[in-house]
């Protein structure tokens, strides 16, 4: 410990003003401070003691609780592989795993190294220290994305979401739009044949490093859940894709399929307090509801459980509208920001054919409206004290 | 019975080193003195030279603004420093105790406010909006006290408050000469001085702190309106007030609370406003180099040296470890079990709210934009959105501050949401620039 702490202080010693490393000193702060609590001591004129937790702590709670998610992620992109190579008796429970993760590894890479990269370039630029917002969004990207999405694609989509969607509004805590999502929406929009279901992108394909099977290419079925009975029409889902989908055994965005997994990390979220049960809950109630309505209104055959459960709601309910920064601040706020995530995403899904997944675009569009939602809470305390002043 | 309120929002932090209900004897030293900075938005003008003579009583320093208002020495003496920083900025009055004190004699007879403004005690009232020291000429509605501090480490009023109960009664009687006054009361305390008191209206209070701030109990009983002044005045300075009246003397004798971690008795001593801090906590602290000395409350006070003298409205000396050499690895992921926290992401939540713990003075964290949302409003008692307040502060939007009700907080109010903010934001700090400025904007 004391050979780190007189590396740092060495280091630290060279990045003042004209010091050798001192267009690095965002980046050694960077890492002093995750190797040790930052010493520096309250000032005068605050509270001189203070709470343990801080933003490192919270964004990498986040991340723990995508690890569930990550993990079985890597796992059923080696059992579709499997599957689709009608190997499944033969592939090893590892055997698929480590196909997975060799599958997934680069996507991870290029993320963080993508919006670190900006996020360091950007701190050092304005003198700040680096922000950890990122830590969360470079593992929420490779887990939204189909695992055969070319790396170049995943990279330009990361630059532009970091620098457009993030650092342009001034970085962590001041973007309007979660920037996981604006990497999908851009991805979406601009390569939607790498995106959509019509084709084989959800399932990888050939092996890595002589792990994994070739498929024929006419068995690459690989249609999402979602994307098939869009095609067909809405007629439903039958019971044991339901069961696969909790499970998460279905092709899918990585990270997205096991409802099981997800639930996990939103354990560990709301125990924690990180995210807001009042978010959570209210995306689920939203949904659900919608999809009753939606049934009763003899508009869909699909049940209303059934939405919560296949394609990206859970995830999205989950890590996506709950991103503090995005949604609604205030407590009430937060009730009607979820209703609202579960109503779009629900209604697009039923009544848009051309989107068979709608929690993207509802959390997205929800993201430009909390300021809204917030604006009339807030509102109503501005004029109870205004109303207040004038009675007497 | 009186009015119980019930706050539901706080929060209590349980510190090591909490004061014994025991008095450890007056405080002695040989000079005292006033500074003026720790009364809040003073511009002060000082009215005697070095060698002058004076008595307990004498004017020092007294406001430019309303000369009228008037800081007067704590003991008899002859004023041995005016000390002057940079651009000649008054930093204090020095008195050398002569050791006889003698006071000056005051007639009681006439009108209180005059009198209070003669003998110096006005000086003591703060007023809301602004939370600065109180201008005479404003009409009050009401003048609040609170007679329980909920910070950690804080003074129990109690303590102080035995055997001056009677001083304590005719301090409140002189104050409703004044405007209406409301006293707030723990549900906890029962000395009969504070539940029956008489001519001011008693409100219960029942919560975690900052319950115990005034403007908590201001918020809830009779919120400011824009245009509306409040006075507010420390439980102790009543008993200023009431020895004044009883005696004809002006007495700032404290009870101060000498607490923390780093204290090796922690308990009660009588001193007078301006004390040096030395001499109260001189041979009291345990043997360390690595100490903060608080002047005041561990959340409220200042980081002060031991050639500092004790703030007007100090209460207490808290006296923590700095922590400045703490190095502690991998705080991000590691379970930390000595330290505190709201978050469940530590486990202090599981260790029951008996357990002490012995907080050091580190931020613990990089200051960030506002991410985590609902932080403030849980230890944030009052009808306001402190979260969009303070954003409406940082942004500079008078208007909206004033819509928010930015005339109702004072800095102190903000001391546990500080403390609990994972973005580290210097909430007190921020607030107390935005209510300077808009004060100067409205003057």
């Amino acid at each position: 410990m004391k050979a780190l702490r007189n590396f740092f202080d060495n280091l630290k010693a060279k990045t003042g003003e004209g010091g050798k490393l001192h267009a690095f000193r965002s980046l050694i702060d960077g890492f002093e401070t995750f190797a040790f609590v930052p010493n520096d001591t309250a000032r005068r004129g605050g509270v001189n003691i203070h709470d343990a937790i801080d933003s490192k702590r919270i964004m990498s709670l986040v991340v723990v609780a995508l690890m569930p998610a990550m993990l079985f992620g890597m796992y059923n992109i080696g059992y579709q592989n499997a599957l689709a190579a009608g190997q499944l008796e033969t592939a090893t429970f590892w055997g698929m795993f480590f196909y997975g993760f060799l599958a997934l590894l680069p996507k991870i890479i290029v993320s963080y190294v993508v919006g670190l990269g900006i996020e360091f370039t950007v701190a050092q630029w304005k003198g700040e220290e680096i922000h950890e917002g990122f830590l969360v969004s470079g593992i929420l990207i490779p887990l939204i994305v189909p695992v055969t999405l070319p790396l170049w694609m995943l990279a330009l989509a990361t630059a532009f979401s970091v620098i457009l969607a993030k650092e342009i509004f001034g970085g962590t805590g001041m973007n309007i739009f979660n920037p996981a999502l604006i990497t999908r929406a851009f991805l979406f929009f601009s390569y939607p044949s790498f995106m959509s279901g019509d084709n084989s992108v959800w399932v990888s394909n050939g092996p890595i490093c002589g792990l994994g099977y070739e498929a024929a290419a006419d068995a690459l079925t690989g249609a999402t859940p979602l994307g098939l009975t869009s095609a067909a029409g809405f007629q439903g889902f039958d019971c044991s894709l339901i069961h696969d989908a909790v499970i998460g055994l279905i092709p899918g965005s990585v990270g997205e399929t096991s409802v099981i997994a997800i639930l996990i990390g939103a354990v560990i979220l709301l125990y924690t307090g990180v995210a807001s049960w009042k978010t959570m809950f209210s995306v689920f109630a939203g949904g659900a509801l919608t999809g009753l309505l939606m049934q009763w209104a003899g508009l869909t055959h699909i049940q209303w459980y059934e939405h919560l459960v296949v394609g990206g709601f859970a995830f999205g309910a989950v890590f996506m509208a709950t991103d503090p920064v995005t949604s609604a601040r205030t407590e009430c706020g937060k009730y009607v920001f979820g209703l609202l995530i579960g109503f779009v995403a629900v209604t697009v899904r039923v009544l848009n054919p051309g989107y068979p997944e709608g929690m993207m675009l509802a959390i997205l569009l929800m993201n430009l409206f909390a300021p809204l939602i917030d604006y009339c809470f807030v509102q109503k305390n501005i004029s109870m004290r205004a109303k207040r002043a004038t009675k007497k | 019975m009186a009015k119980v309120i019930k706050l539901r929002k706080g929060l209590d932090i349980n510190l090591k080193g909490k004061a014994a209900d025991t008095i450890g004897g007056p405080v002695g030293a040989d000079e005292f003195a006033l500074v003026p900075d720790t009364f809040p938005g003073l511009k002060p003008k000082v009215v005697v030279k070095e060698g002058d003579a004076v008595m307990a009583g004498d004017a020092l320093f007294v406001d430019k603004l309303h000369p009228e208002v008037k800081f007067v020495s704590p003991v008899s003496g002859t004023v041995s420093l005016v000390e002057r920083g940079e651009r000649r900025k008054l930093l204090s009055v020095r008195v050398k105790a002569d050791g006889r004190n003698s006071s000056r004699e005051f007639d009681v007879k006439g009108d209180v406010k005059a009198l209070l403004l003669e003998s110096g005690l006005f000086g003591f009232f703060r007023s809301r909006p602004y939370d600065v020291t109180a201008n005479p000429e404003d009409k009050p509605k009401a003048i609040f006290v609170s007679a329980f501090n909920s910070m950690p480490l804080s003074q129990n009023f109690e303590v102080a408050l035995k055997g001056n109960e009677q001083a304590f009664q005719a301090g409140l009687s002189a104050l409703a000469k004044l405007a209406p006054v409301h006293l707030g009361v723990n549900v906890k305390q029962n000395s009969p001085a504070l539940t029956v008191a008489k001519d001011c209206t008693v409100t219960f209070y029942d919560g975690a702190a900052p319950a115990g701030n005034v403007g908590v109990q201001i918020n809830h009983t009779s919120p400011i309106n824009k245009g509306e002044v409040v006075w507010t005045l420390g439980a102790e300075e009543v008993i200023f007030v009431g020895r004044l009246m009883l005696t004809g003397k002006v007495d700032l004798t404290r009870t101060i609370a000498l607490a923390g971690a780093e204290v090796k008795a922690p308990q009660y001593y009588t001193a007078l406003v301006g004390t040096p801090i030395k001499a109260i906590v001189k041979g009291r602290l345990n043997a360390s180099d690595d100490q903060r000395i608080i002047n005041g409350n561990v959340m409220t006070g200042f980081k002060t040296s031991e050639e500092e003298f004790l703030a007007a409205h100090a209460t207490e000396v808290n006296v923590i470890p700095e922590g400045a050499h703490a190095d502690e690895l991998l705080g991000w992921i590691m379970p930390r079990f000595k330290e505190f926290s709201t978050s469940r992401s530590y486990f202090s939540w599981l260790m029951g709210k008996k357990k002490e713990y012995n907080l050091d003075a580190r931020i613990k964290g990089g200051e960030r934009h506002m991410i985590m949302s609902g932080e403030y409003d849980r230890v944030f008692p009052m009808d306001i959105y402190a979260g969009y307040l303070v954003k409406a502060i940082l942004a500079g939007d008078i208007d909206r501050q004033e819509a928010l009700g930015i005339y109702e907080v004072a800095p102190e109010d903000f001391a546990i949401a500080e403390f609990v903010d994972s973005s580290k934001l210097e909430l007190q700090r921020i607030v107390r620039e935005g209510l300077d400025t808009l004060r100067k904007e409205n003057a």
